[in-house]
């Protein structure tokens, strides 16, 4: 074990300083370290589970028991802090990919942790609560993995080296054209457009962004009027089609853009007010048990 | 009509108006000659409010006149009451237009027709030049302006520009920025825009395509009226709301003025300035030239000429320049005891490429450099240090250590380090003193201003450079004598980025050695040009040909615009039977290289895909000019969740601004080059630094000290956008307090509309900000530590078109 925790930090000095240039994502780093001390401490707990004789049975209160409870409970403490981690940007050597891959790896280690303390003894009080909400803050975190494992390629596929405020940019300037290009029209025509116009990229609900579908886009509402249509000038009609559709295909890749980065952030925002329900619980947790020692 | 003079001075700005009160204390006549109806007008036209810096901050200020960093008001007011308190005579709206007679009677004419007699003058007319003014009527309205400083100024007005040229196109744009909601409208006389830069005028379409400007060609103004223009178009008069005029018609440089009255520049192109004694005095005696047009741009310098200079014709002989201390600290340390002067002396007359430096020069050439006594065997570099000052020998010799128990000797008089000067690359061996020495490090700054200002050390520093830089290479295997007929008529020969300077299947047998910049090797494998190597500068090709006497088997271009030296594939056959070392080397190399070719050839075979993504990830990180990058941000968007965790580390890690830009820059297969500084091999942002503030520090960062006079220069030559101009936002409330009560911005770089809040009316000086590598932070380059996934990482080409990394793929 003492390999892994070697330090790289003696090496921290004004010419060679520690650099980051291997190129290798979070799950992998230091050849699964993480994952490795992870699944180590696991095997552990289940192997000395069985070989430990706790009488009358295993659960919460034995020695055993409160060893688990405390390493599970300052794992949960330590996991929480990776939220400051992340933001303090101190000087000294540390490495962010390092914590995410230990917070990932332990985290999951939490469920063998958690499980094992309880002494698979669950019921309907707030002891069992904090086991559910550990898990569903696990549970969250495994699909805040998935997500980043998968879908970053996915959002440089979309942009297609735009940027966001370009993508928003290129809407604007379609309207702007779309504006000029709409004054020949008839009324009954001009009314759609001018819906379009007035259309915000960003409006929908959360349902819609996370779904990226918008049955109620005024962009495409305006070209199923105007392909249907004939009252106005041939050639006009068919210049607003022409742009509505290359402001359809802007709109949705500002769309499909949007969606991905709300999957990428979503899990958080059930990740994190979890944490700190499940930190409220155990803290109850904690308190109860030793108030009925 | 007037008294002669002792003195006129023409110009009013720091530098005339020191000068101007300098001779009113000592009771000198005098006349301050000053084009407009008040003084300091470059000054003067800065916008409300700039703050003016007072660098740099070790020199001290030599004057009658009070100078300190301040808002330009301030300062303004400042002068003025100074200018009183000195009782100048100042005459306004003294445009001179002419200066004839000789030194005891000059006479200058000016504009208005008035004359003035002198028996000298000081010239402090500054650099900028007299913009062409606009000629309808109604020409004088203040609302004309003749530069816009900051577009911000300008909210919801109607803004008529007149030219179009760069600088009108760019104010344009600057004021039709859709947040202004300003009515922009573009003037040009002509049907097209000939004189502007074919980007400037794409963006100007763009801009008027999409409404944020009306351009109108073929137009002209045709009188000028409060809130008012009138135009003359093709189709007869128009009148146009307009509430502000800016135009941008061009200007005429102060060189023609200066040289009709007979004074001489140190050479023909744009940089150089006029020939100076060391009293400023000009080649036409009595003349004397100070301030910006005499190369020095700040305004403690030009306050101290001023002062200096009226001293100097008052016949003060003793007088020592303001610098004379920072000198004398430059010398302080060295074991000899010797005055300033005599310093200066003592290694203008030892050291070579000093010899034909002016006593002027050779003061400010100092002020960049260091003297250091090393005692035998001291260490003055190590090979592999970053590094990209030049050192001279004034005393002793130096020996470089070439390979393992060989040395060279550098003689007296000699210079050392001049690689990393001109290639920008690591120190190539390590140098020691060969016995007790005095060493004079040249700052690179000041070594190219020298290399620009003195023809002469030019020509010694570049045929030293290419001896060593060929003996480098050839790992001292050869002598001097060697390279003699090389380096008596080198063939330089420079090559545009992407030209191809060897192509494969050619005949030809001549070695090219890489002076500057680097190049790519590319092979014809299965129909398809596949990358096979980056050549850094210092690297040499065409070897193989010469050894096997066959056809070339790869070809060669240019990544970067790149200097390369031309030998005879004779004068090398030559030399390899003379040094059987350089033929052992050379093989070896080629060895090496075959080995490598062969290697990719059988992976195209196997892993066909891997090889193709690997050339063509090469082709597209040298298209992204990371050709002469020597460190740089990469991306790889697989793994990239775009939490912009590494602007906002950067922003926290520096003044609270990010120094990077994520989302902005080119993608190719997932690996994405940011818009973020590469420090490149030859800064392009070093090139004009009036403050010379941008320095390579010893990582290999291209830095800015502080110092920084917000100039704008370095941000406009930098060709990869990664240099801001902006002022640091004010302190944030602690990151715990943010996370508990939610009081603050946050983490990251604030919004602008926070700081706003948080100054009020302050307008903090912008200036320019750029990556400095996380410059003096032990962890290192923040970006990358703060990335959550792995995603960001930093590498030069050369570690990052590694066969390694071709393995790492392929497998």
């Amino acid at each position: 074990m003492a390999s892994l925790f070697q330090r790289r930090r003696s090496k921290a000095t004004q010419t060679e300083r520690v650099r980051e240039r291997r190129h290798e994502g979070f799950l992998r780093y230091a050849g699964f370290r993480w994952a490795k001390i992870s699944g180590g401490l696991c095997l552990l707990i289940i192997v000395s589970y069985a070989l430990v004789d706790v009488t009358p049975r295993h659960n919460g209160g034995s020695w055993y028991g409160y060893t688990l409870g405390t390493i599970g409970a300052g794992l949960i403490l330590w996991l929480t802090a990776l939220g400051y981690r992340k933001r303090k940007m101190t000087s000294t050597a540390w490495s962010l990919k390092a914590w995410t891959s230990a917070h990932v790896y332990l985290g999951l280690s939490l469920i063998v942790i958690g499980t094992w303390h309880t002494g698979f003894q669950l019921g309907w009080n707030v002891h069992t609560l904090a086991w559910a909400l550990m898990m569903l803050v696990i549970l969250s975190g495994l699909n805040g993995v998935i997500v980043y494992a998968t879908l970053p390629a996915a959002l440089s596929n979309n942009r297609d080296e735009m940027t966001q405020m370009q993508m928003l940019e290129a809407i604007r300037a379609f309207d702007r054209q779309l504006h000029s290009a709409a004054q020949p029209l008839t009324p009954a025509d001009t009314a759609p457009v001018l819906a379009a116009l007035d259309e915000d990229p960003f409006a929908g609900g959360v349902m819609a962004r996370l779904s990226g579908r918008y049955p109620d886009c005024a962009t495409a509402a305006a070209l199923r009027t105007l392909s249907l249509s004939n009252s106005s000038d041939r050639e006009a009609r068919e210049k607003v089609i022409g742009l509505l559709k290359q402001k359809e295909a802007a709109l949705t890749r500002l769309r499909r853009h949007l969606k991905i980065r709300a999957l990428l952030e979503i899990w958080l925002y059930v990740h994190v007010p979890l944490t700190f329900a499940l930190i409220a619980a155990l803290s109850a947790h904690i308190i109860s048990v030793f108030f009925y020692w | 009509m007037s008294e002669p003079v002792k003195v006129a001075i023409i110009g009013s700005g720091p530098a005339g108006l020191s000068a101007a009160s300098r001779a009113a204390q000592l009771g000198l006549s005098h006349i301050l000659l000053e084009k407009t109806d008040h003084l300091s007008d470059t000054i003067f036209k800065y916008q409300k409010g700039k703050r003016v810096l007072a660098t740099p901050e070790r020199l001290d200020l030599r004057s009658d006149c009070r100078f300190a960093e301040g808002a330009r008001e301030y300062i303004l007011g400042n002068w003025d009451e100074d200018a009183a308190n000195n009782k100048v005579n100042v005459a306004y709206h003294a445009e001179v237009a002419e200066v004839t007679g000789a030194k005891g009677a000059f006479v200058i004419k000016t504009a208005k027709g008035d004359v003035f007699h002198a028996e000298n003058i000081v010239l402090a007319i500054g650099t900028q030049g007299n913009p062409n003014r606009m000629r309808c009527e109604g020409a004088d309205l203040p609302h004309i302006i003749y530069q816009v400083d900051d577009p911000e100024d300008f909210k919801d007005k109607h803004i008529t520009v007149v030219g179009s040229g760069d600088a009108g196109i760019e104010n344009a744009l600057g004021v039709a920025e859709e947040a202004l909601e300003n009515t922009v409208t573009i003037l040009n006389r002509s049907k097209d825009f000939a004189r502007a830069k074919a980007k400037n005028v794409a963006d100007m379409t763009e801009a008027g395509e999409n409404g944020f400007m009306l351009i109108r060609t073929e137009t002209q103004p045709k009188l000028v009226e409060p809130g008012w223009l009138t135009l003359e178009t093709p189709t007869g008069e128009e009148r146009i709301e307009c509430d502000v005029i800016v135009a941008r018609l061009g200007s005429v440089a102060p060189r023609g003025f200066v040289e009709s009255m007979g004074i001489e520049f140190t050479g023909p192109d744009r940089e150089a300035f006029p020939k100076l004694s060391p009293t400023f005095e000009t080649t036409v005696p009595g003349l004397y030239v100070i301030g910006a047009l005499a190369g020095y741009p700040l305004i403690k310098h030009c306050m101290n000429q001023g002062y200096d200079v009226v001293e100097f014709l008052n016949g003060n002989k003793a007088l020592t320049p303001a610098d004379e201390k920072d000198l004398a600290a430059i010398f302080e340390k060295l074991p000899q005891k010797k005055s300033v002067s005599e310093w200066l002396e003592y290694l203008r007359t030892r050291i070579r490429i000093f010899a034909d430096v002016s006593p002027l020069q050779m003061r400010e050439f100092m002020l960049d450099s260091k003297v250091a006594f090393y005692s035998r065997g001291d260490v003055v570099f190590e090979k592999g240090e970053p590094g990209s000052s030049l050192f001279a020998i004034a005393d002793g010799h130096a020996v470089v250590e070439v390979g393992p128990d060989f040395t060279v000797p550098i003689e007296e008089g000699s210079i050392f380090g001049e690689v990393g000067l001109i290639s920008g690359r690591k120190r190539g061996a390590t140098i020691r003193a060969g016995e007790d020495s005095i060493f004079v490090e040249v700052s690179r700054t000041a070594a190219l201003k020298l290399m620009a200002a003195v023809p002469g050390a030019k020509r010694v520093i570049n045929r030293i450079s290419l001896e060593r830089q060929l003996l480098q290479i050839f790992k001292g295997g050869l002598t001097v004598e060697d390279l003699e007929p090389i380096v008596e008529d080198p063939a330089i020969e420079r090559v545009p980025a992407g030209k191809v300077v060897l192509a494969e299947g050619d005949e030809g047998d001549d070695v090219y050695v890489i002076r500057s910049g680097s190049m790519v090797v590319e092979k014809d494998i299965g129909g398809k040009p596949i990358f096979l190597r980056y050549l850094p500068a210092g690297s040499f090709f065409g070897e193989m040909a010469v050894l096997s006497g066959e056809k070339r088997n790869a070809t060669v271009k240019a990544a970067v615009a790149s200097e390369v030296i031309r030998l005879k594939g004779e004068q090398f056959k030559a030399m390899l039977a003379k040094r059987p070392q350089v033929r052992e080397a050379t093989e070896a190399a080629v060895a090496e290289r075959a080995q490598m070719n062969s290697f990719i050839e059988s992976r195209k075979a196997s892993y066909s895909s891997a090889v193709d993504l690997y050339s063509d990830t090469a082709t597209f990180i040298m298209k992204e000019g990371l050709g002469e990058a020597t460190d740089a941000l990469l991306i790889d968007e697989n793994l990239c969740v775009g939490c912009d965790n590494c602007e906002k580390a950067c922003a926290d890690s520096h003044e609270g601004l990010s120094r990077l830009d994520r989302e902005a820059g080119k993608t190719f297969a997932h690996l994405h080059v940011p818009t973020s500084c590469r420090h490149c091999e030859h800064p392009h942002c070093m090139a004009d630094c009036p403050p010379n503030v941008i320095h390579r520090g010893p990582d290999g960062e291209v830095f800015m000290e502080p110092g920084c006079i917000g100039c704008g220069n370095c941000m406009r030559n930098c060709p990869y956008g990664v240099i801001r101009m902006e002022a640091a936002p004010p302190e944030k409330p602690s990151l715990l307090r943010w996370l508990l009560t939610g009081f603050g911005p946050g983490p990251g770089e604030p919004s602008p509309k926070w700081t706003k809040k948080q100054l009020g009316d302050e307008k903090p000086k912008k200036i320019a900000v750029k990556c400095d590598m996380c410059k003096g932070i032990s962890g290192g380059p923040a970006c990358v530590r703060a990335c959550p996934t792995g995603a960001a990482i930093r590498v030069s080409p050369e570690e990052f078109l590694s066969i390694a990394r071709l393995e790492e793929d392929a497998d």
